[in-house]
């Protein structure tokens, strides 16, 4: 495997409260992340973990407070020129969680995609363009394509508007496919359909996905490898089903637990949890999820707890867990 | 007699053309301190349903037919003045989106307190101690009463909305998609203290959500809904364990599970019908995975299933229709 893309000590902050409080609110801290090539990986977490940051980091709408992110060996802070900006950003788009409201109402499906293509692929002609905006949306499963590109999106329903969303992605020949909760407006019923063309995405036109979810469930089915985010951190990360069958840190179990499942009998121990995930403003050391642990020791009110490995290609942040 | 009794309702939203009918004969009964869940993909009419049934419905909607007997008392022909007397004190909604539902700019004990004095006659200590009791009810502390909802997280503010419908110990809490904003360690901590609750008060309580898995530990009842129909309704155990209708079966593969081996799932191909121009037969037909030839022709009723309904003709209890291609 090849590495696509790698994170070192990946941070950001946000200044909260007025122009003078000086706190400040850390969303990401100290992320080390890699993504390599043809891999799906997973970022689960809760709301305000700081997962979406991390796909905002990515696609360049932040940038870093500290650290860097390096495509292909070179460092994103290298790319001043314009052409290597727009290069970049064809080859890692974004597909955003909201489908009723990414794509503009007052267009046709086609103005998107067509967009992208003259700002990506100079190299097509208008009926170059055409063709390949018909081949983007066929390969995301919507036929027939060259009439689904005549109509607005009101025309569509949700989940054929996530596709064009992917079909935006894909017109640029990307390397890397950031979905920031690409189903968690869908329904139930049509969601496993958006799970299948990723993985479909992944075979056909050899992309990485980075797929951000808060549904661990959709996580284990997609991803080969999966990342646990708490409150900024990276607490877990791993191969999915050694990270899922044998989850290490506390926080892991704690999420496993909730999921329902219609299929498992009702477990009365569990989720009595009352906790909330932390507004992670000026944090002093100490792991980030002690106040929930059902494990927590006195080290982890002082010391913060660094990924370290417990099995192979496996790391979890904590100091009681083996 | 049952708590609840929802008889044959019909809501129609008035449109240009035809009016689309959003609830086709919905019938429901719940009994006391009972929990009955109603699933759903957006559009299949569970919430205005709800809404129908708490008369809070308005224009272009409309109940066009069938009755909803509250405690023997038909609901749909009743004038809002006598509703006023049973709202809040006998039935409550905790409606969907907290942070829309709560007032902004005022406080949460504020909003207790309106609550309470349009329904009752209270005095400024009995306002607080009750407002009190509540909070505490719902494991939050009471100082958040003095708070506006935008200091308390989206499970707190769930939770606060779930204490004000509690203010008067209602016998039928009426709940739209309480947890869907919420993660799913705080969704499974509100179901888990929903539950011990309804143990403690005894009320009855109908939960409408889209993620069938949530209400599987803790409705007693289930209706699965589609396209404004009810397409099967039983105990929720016999439902999940089996699935009569073809939808039902389909939205329960469409679940992955974090448990078991991994095994590809398909989901449900294409997507619900336009209910202004309901098909023919069977509402479900174009999505099938089993359909027969006369399903696009022919309406199914609701057929009992052993404890459940289906509305599948592949359920009707014809011997030479009785075997189910697989």
């Amino acid at each position: 495997m090849t590495e696509l893309l790698r994170t070192r000590g990946l941070t950001r902050h946000f200044k909260v409260g007025g122009t003078f409080s000086g706190r400040r609110l850390h969303a990401v801290d100290d992320v080390d992340l890699t993504i390599e090539e043809r891999e799906i990986i997973a970022l689960v977490g809760e709301s305000g973990s700081g997962k979406s940051t991390i796909a905002r980091l990515l696609a360049r709408v932040y940038e870093p407070t500290a650290g860097e992110i390096l495509y292909r060996g070179r460092s994103l802070a290298q790319l001043r020129r314009r052409k290597d900006l727009l290069a970049y950003r064809g080859d890692v788009p974004m597909v955003f969680q909201d489908p009723f409201s990414s794509l503009n109402p007052a267009y046709r499906v086609k103005h998107g995609i067509m967009r992208g293509l003259i700002l990506h692929r100079p190299d097509l002609d208008a009926a170059g363009r055409q063709a390949e905006a018909e081949r983007v949306v066929e390969a995301v499963g919507l036929h027939p394509a060259a009439e689904i590109l005549e109509r607005y999106p009101y025309e569509l329903s949700g989940g054929q508007r996530q596709r064009i969303g992917f079909a935006q992605a894909l017109a640029y020949r990307p390397k890397l496919i950031i979905a920031d909760e690409p189903v968690s407006m869908l329904d139930v019923s049509i969601r496993i359909g958006l799970l299948n063309l990723m993985a479909t995405l992944r075979e056909d036109a050899g992309v990485s996905i980075l797929y951000i979810t808060h549904d661990i469930a959709s996580a284990r089915y997609l991803s080969d490898r999966v990342a646990v985010m708490y409150g900024g951190h990276i607490v877990e990360a791993g191969p999915t089903e050694d990270v899922l069958g044998e989850p290490k840190h506390p926080y892991t179990q704690l999420l496993l637990s909730a999921v329902p499942d219609p299929r498992a009998p009702l477990d009365p121990d569990v989720a009595l949890d009352r906790g909330e995930p932390p507004r992670v403003v000026d944090p002093a050391p100490g792991c980030r999820f002690r106040a929930r642990c059902p494990l927590a020791i006195d080290r982890c009110d002082v010391e913060t707890p660094l990924l370290r490995d417990l099995a192979p290609r496996h790391q979890a942040a904590c100091h009681v867990a083996t | 007699m049952p708590l609840l009794d929802v008889q044959h309702l019909r809501v129609e939203y008035a449109t240009a053309g035809r009016p689309a009918v959003a609830v086709d004969d919905v019938s429901l009964t719940v009994g006391e301190g009972e929990f009955v869940g109603v699933v759903g993909e957006s559009g299949c009419g569970k919430s205005t349903m709800l809404f129908a049934v708490a008369r809070l419905l308005s224009p272009p909607a409309e109940i066009t037919h069938g009755s909803v007997e509250f405690r023997g008392q038909n609901l749909v022909t009743m004038a809002e003045k006598q509703l006023n007397l049973l709202r809040w004190r006998d039935f409550s909604v905790v409606m969907q989106s907290a942070m829309n539902a709560l007032n902004p700019v005022a406080t949460i004990g504020a909003q207790f307190a309106d609550a309470l004095t349009a329904h009752g006659k209270f005095t400024k200590a009995e306002i607080t101690e009750r407002s009190v009791e509540v909070l505490r009810m719902v494991g939050i502390d009471p100082i958040h009463l003095r708070s506006h909802p935008h200091q308390l997280s989206g499970g707190m503010r769930q939770r606060a909305m779930i204490a004000m419908a509690l203010l008067f110990t209602p016998d039928l809490v009426i709940m739209d998609e309480p947890t869907s904003a919420l993660d799913v360690v705080a969704q499974r901590a509100l179901m888990v203290q929903i539950r011990e609750l309804q143990a403690r008060l005894g009320f009855a309580v109908v939960f409408v959500t889209h993620d069938m898995s949530l209400v599987s530990h803790f409705s007693d009842q289930l209706l699965v809904m589609y396209a404004g129909q009810v397409v099967e309704s039983g105990p929720t155990r016999t439902v999940f364990d089996q699935p009569a209708h073809p939808y039902s079966r389909g939205l329960l593969d469409a679940f992955p599970s974090v448990r078991g081996p991994r095994v590809p799932l398909t989901g449900i191909p294409g997507s619900p019908p336009d209910l202004s121009r309901p098909a023919e037969g069977c509402r479900f037909q174009p999505r099938c995975p089993v359909a027969l030839p006369e399903c696009a022709t022919t309406r199914p009723p609701l057929y009992p299933v052993g404890p459940a309904q289906s509305r599948c003709l592949l359920n009707a209890p014809v011997e030479n229709n009785a075997e189910v291609p697989s």
